[in-house]
């Protein structure tokens, strides 16, 4: 589709939101009452931040909900049934706000979930989604979006992109069919360009993927995981609140004869992750796993699923509790 | 037709046997025929199997392709999943997912001598592909199974021991580790690899399949390399932790393959290429 450029008014911003809301479910942030970004499901408008730098989680759960459930069963013995989840169900979503590296995630975890065989729980969520990303118009020393391919301005994965412009309007990019409905829906809202200036924030370049990904190749045993890696205490936050970080567990969780199967966000850094039944444990200590979490994001997926496991938002730094920060270890490998 | 790659097809425990005092093969029938009927395997490839409430459990299926119309699957009680399904009798139900994974290649193999090296358990996974070449007799040249446990009472498939032990197109060599024996025991005393370098098989025109624990494949590994065997013609299989079968969940990546979804089966040469993270 020929992507066009429009002006949306920002009071008209506000009729857009209402409109949405009044007739599916619209996915926003807002400050909670910690002071941390949360997304919501139809806030009111007045509580949505357009500010804010970085949710404490990613939005991945409006596609990869922290637990999905895959079926229910009844389990007696020889009589036992399985009751299959009703996928027609999954609700259309509209995504408000998020930022051009949460949305380029998608297409990170589609890699990852529809590589081979095409996992339909994924599939049908994004097939729901739209998205109305929001150009960056603030960033802080986490953000490295720049080293990763991306920018505050990124269109990948929005419908829509807003972007602010200097009087408090927004330029609204519209890329794909989706956003064209949307913006059909709510014709008058929109009007032709202004020639105001768009307030994108700059973001450093901190790395280059492409070097850290050639040096990788042949950096598997070098003291540097052992080196980088002696305060991580294994909490798994950085996988938690990682937007392309798609790493699970499958368990089953029972009331008497009946229960469901369910799949829950899971991470590499845990020492359960990999461990076998008999005792052996093929990544036994931190070092390893801290080894595979890099590997996996930016040799194996490189090399594998043509897509980097990063988009730079900075989330497992500002949110790790012994503050290991991803982009300066990045900035190392690629040096070394 | 269901979208959802999570849900096992639903099997009957149509007969169990006790192998050891800990595990239990047991052959699964699909409780529905169109199941059934659509259901292919090849030897090598896996599944995961539940027990509805417990959870899922990774093994290969132990049955030929050959023999069609059910399939089966040899497990230790170790863990949750496995205790569980040992609690089970026949005609309870068993989830199935599967099968997943790549295959013995074994066509590449037709006109070729055929070397089995199991360990213990770790027989169950190599006796689909040993099934399958013996249902298919004249495709090989020699077939020679080499199969050891720590005690006379954990060798498993004691009646098909007899049956490829009493076969004169087979050579069978089962050994125990020194104690293991009992009074009666008529076969080889003593570890995998010292009993294979006495045996001494030729490597020429030989594919070797090797499985067993990790100092079994440590210690009999050189052996072949003396015999002559090359990496390529040296086959194991790998079974690292697994949920999901399919190349999503994570857990069983090494390096950049998934042992699920590029294994389980790997020549010793591909194995070599990979990090040590099996």
């Amino acid at each position: 589709m020929e992507t066009t450029r429009k002006l949306i008014r920002k009071q008209s911003v506000e009729k857009l939101y209402n409109a949405l809301t009044s007739n599916r479910q619209v996915y926003a942030p807002v400050v909670a009452a910690d002071k941390q970004i949360e997304y919501r499901y139809n806030p009111g408008f007045a509580e949505v931040t357009f500010g804010h730098i970085r949710s404490t989680l990613s939005v991945k759960n409006v596609v990869f909900p922290k637990v999905e459930n895959l079926f229910f069963y009844t389990n007696a013995r020889s009589e036992s049934t399985i009751t299959d989840i009703d996928m027609s169900r999954i609700p259309e979503v509209v995504l408000w706000g998020a930022h051009p590296c949460d949305n380029a995630a998608f297409d990170t975890l589609r890699s990852i979930f529809c590589w081979d065989i095409k996992d339909e729980f994924f599939s049908k969520r994004l097939e729901k989604l739209a998205v109305i990303g929001l150009s960056c118009h603030l960033s802080d020393e986490y953000c490295f979006c720049t080293s990763v391919g991306l920018s505050p301005d990124s269109k990948k994965g929005s419908d829509i992109l807003l972007s602010l412009l200097k009087n408090g309007d927004y330029h609204a990019d519209i890329l794909t069919e989706k956003g064209n409905e949307i913006v059909k829906s709510a014709a008058d809202l929109f009007e032709t360009v202004s020639d105001e200036k768009e307030v994108i924030t700059e973001v450093k370049q901190k790395f280059s993927h492409e070097q850290v990904t050639s040096k990788l190749s042949a950096a598997f045993e070098h003291p540097f995981w052992v080196e980088n890696s002696l305060r991580c205490i294994g909490c798994g936050a950085c996988a938690y609140v990682c937007p392309t970080c798609a790493c699970f567990d499958i368990q089953d969780e029972t009331r008497g004869k009946n229960g469901k199967r369910y799949r829950s966000w899971d991470s590499c850094g845990f020492g359960l992750f990999t461990l076998h039944t008999s005792g052996h444990n093929p990544r036994e200590v931190q070092s390893q796993r801290w080894r595979q979490r890099i590997m996996h994001k930016f040799s194996y997926m490189p090399e594998r699923n043509e897509s980097l496991g990063c988009v730079g938002c900075g989330r497992c730094s500002s949110g790790c509790p012994v503050d290991m920060n991803i982009a300066e270890q990045l900035e190392a490998l690629q040096n070394i | 037709m269901s979208d959802n790659i999570y849900k096992p097809y639903l099997m009957e425990i149509e007969n169990i046997v006790e192998e050891t005092p800990d595990v239990r093969t047991f052959r699964l029938k699909f409780k529905n025929n169109e199941d059934a009927e659509k259901f292919v395997f090849k030897a090598g490839q896996f599944g995961e199997y539940s027990v509805l409430g417990e959870g899922e459990s990774t093994f290969c299926v132990a049955s030929s392709p050959t023999r069609k119309g059910y399939i089966e699957c040899t497990f230790r009680k170790a863990g949750r999943v496995t205790n569980a399904l040992a609690n089970l009798e026949i005609g309870d139900t068993v989830g199935f997912r599967g099968p997943y994974g790549n295959t013995f290649p074994v066509e590449q193999w037709e006109g070729k001598n055929l070397l089995y090296i199991a360990g213990g358990i770790a027989l169950p996974p190599m006796r689909c592909v040993i099934w399958n070449t013996i249902d298919l007799r004249d495709k090989y040249r020699d077939i020679t199974i080499v199969y050891g446990a720590r005690t006379v009472s954990d060798l498993v498939y004691k009646n098909e021991l007899k049956e490829w032990e009493d076969r004169p197109d087979i050579k069978l060599i089962t050994t125990v580790d020194p104690g293991g024996q009992t009074p009666d025991w008529k076969g080889e005393i003593g570890f995998v690899p010292l009993v294979l370098e006495k045996l001494a098989p030729s490597s020429e025109n030989t594919v070797a399949v090797l499985c067993g624990p990790p100092v079994m494949i440590k210690f009999t590994m050189p052996v072949l390399k003396k015999l002559g065997f090359q990496d390529k013609d040296i086959y194991t299989t790998l079974e690292n932790r697994m949920k999901c079968g399919f190349g999503k969940c994570g857990r069983c990546n090494v390096g950049k393959l998934f042992v699920c979804k590029d294994g389980p089966v790997f020549s010793y040469e591909e194995i070599l290429t990979l990090p040590e993270e099996y």
